[in-house]
């Protein structure tokens, strides 16, 4: 059976924490430099220049992309084959936080009682963390960092099968046209459709785990997910909410099988700063 | 346009020169809040306290940055969303601030208090920390260090970049530019 020590796992987290923050991904990349030459309203171009520009900053000099440097989340795929040694997966993934977002000067954004206390953890721990066994002998380790004011944005609604493509259609569209200049567009739009109230929520969140520009690969869905992308930017929102033709990137669409009585819905939002990496051991 | 290059701390003349879609260049000192410093502001104006710094004129600049690496004035420094800011906003208004520089939309009544005391509401691009960092000289905490990257700053800034979206007259760039490039 294939070993993995705890400690290797924490040095990739601590890695991939410091990578995901300050190089953006070329997919995301390609899709703004892609969305100037299609951009109208000179203001929203030069909010377009502004975050090309942003991104070189952030990788000639080290800098975070954004000082929301997120909520640490991460899907694990794990390969039932491979036995992990010297601690738990959980400690291990956080391990890897609390030095990547230290040793990276990251913000710390996490406090421990939600409600009442509010402090600050001091390590940006702990992760939301997502695990699934797998066949095989590998692990895959994706992360995101998770800015606030766009996961603010989201929202689950258990609409009924009656409500159809149109329900579904107007429940994402009236959703990000409320949201507005908030989520910092050009957004990146994830979108779950079935399964439970918890499972959909998962879904749009792995949405947007996608590359941007990827389509879902059940053709029905890759139509519906352009269908709601120009509609999103026919809203004339633009880059920042300045006004313009770029509201969104891209929409991405997640499924699942769904119950005869229901057809859950979700919406998570990811601002223009939509990093992700994934990595396989 | 060409941006309008303006100082900081803000007259009145200079709010008033000012309208929604106006992109302009800030140069001087601004002040740095966020939820928390303003929680622990408007509570000391509601108990009749002196605050720790004089808003009179004052920008407040909606930022929790990154930390800085050394020989780094400040870490990556873009704006927060404002909305959670309009609970205390009217109130800061009140006490002297002229501007506020956040992200996203504002309620009825901050906009109702941009025209009553003759303000204004920017807004710098989200997202842009890394490029915003580079217009910020100086940076130095004057209150509240134990709320970390939510304490007040004040900070020495040249050239930096905003937008604005409300002004005193009640022009809203966030509903006029939308209904421009709508389809």
């Amino acid at each position: 059976m294939r070993e993995i020590a705890a400690s290797v796992i924490s040095d990739h987290v601590a890695e991939m924490c410091q990578d995901a923050n300050i190089y953006l991904g070329e997919d995301v990349f390609d899709a703004l430099k892609k969305s100037l030459e299609t951009e109208e309203s000179p203001t929203g171009k030069e909010v377009l220049k502004q975050l090309i520009e942003n991104v070189e900053i952030a990788k000639n000099e080290q800098i975070p992309i954004c000082q929301d440097t997120g909520f640490a989340v991460f899907f694990v795929e794990w390969g039932q084959e491979v036995h992990l040694t010297g601690g738990s997966l959980e400690e291990a993934i956080h391990e890897g936080v609390r030095r990547g977002y230290t040793e990276g000067y990251l913000r710390k954004s996490i406090v421990d009682d939600p409600l009442y206390k509010r402090k600050n953890t001091g390590d940006n721990t702990p992760a939301v963390i997502y695990t699934e066994l797998v066949p095989g002998d590998k692990v895959k380790i994706a992360f995101a960092p998770k800015g606030g004011g766009s996961e603010n944005m989201s929202s689950v609604k258990m609409l009924k099968p009656s409500d159809g493509e149109a329900g579904v259609i107007d429940f994402v569209v009236n959703h990000v046209k409320a949201a507005g200049p908030n989520p910092c567009p050009p957004i990146v739009v994830g979108v779950g459709i079935g399964g439970t109230f918890d499972k959909v929520a998962v879904l749009a969140k792995k949405a947007l785990f996608r590359k941007v520009g990827s389509k879902n690969p059940d053709e029905a869905f890759a139509v519906l997910e352009q269908k709601i992308l120009d509609k999103i930017n026919d809203l004339g929102v633009g880059p920042q909410g300045f006004g313009g033709r770029t509201f969104a990137l891209a929409v991405h669409i997640e499924t699942f099988p769904s119950h005869i009585a229901s057809m859950a819905a979700s919406v998570n939002i990811n601002c223009h700063a939509c990093r992700h990496l994934e990595r396989e051991l | 346009m060409e941006p309008k290059r303006i100082s900081a701390p803000l007259t009145d003349e200079v709010v008033l020169e000012l309208k929604a879609g106006d992109n302009v260049l800030i140069s001087g000192v601004i002040y740095t809040a966020r939820d928390a410093a303003h929680k622990k502001l408007v509570e000391l104006m509601d108990q009749g306290e002196p605050l720790p710094i004089d808003l009179t004129g004052q920008f407040i600049y909606y930022v929790g940055p990154t930390p800085a690496k050394p020989g780094q004035a400040i870490g990556s420094a873009g704006p927060t969303t404002s909305g959670r800011m309009d609970a205390y906003t009217p109130q800061m208004f009140e006490k002297g601030m002229k501007a506020c520089i956040g992200k996203g939309l504002r309620s009825q009544a901050v906009k109702d208090a941009l025209q009553k005391h003759k303000g204004l509401y920017l807004a710098a691009v989200g997202g842009a920390g890394a490029l915003l960092s580079k217009r910020i000289k100086k940076c130095d905490v004057v209150a509240y260090p134990e709320l970390g990257a939510e304490a007040i700053h004040r900070l020495e800034v040249e050239d930096f970049p905003a937008t604005v979206i409300n002004d005193a007259y009640g022009n809203d760039l966030y509903a006029e530019g939308a209904k421009q490039y709508a389809r």
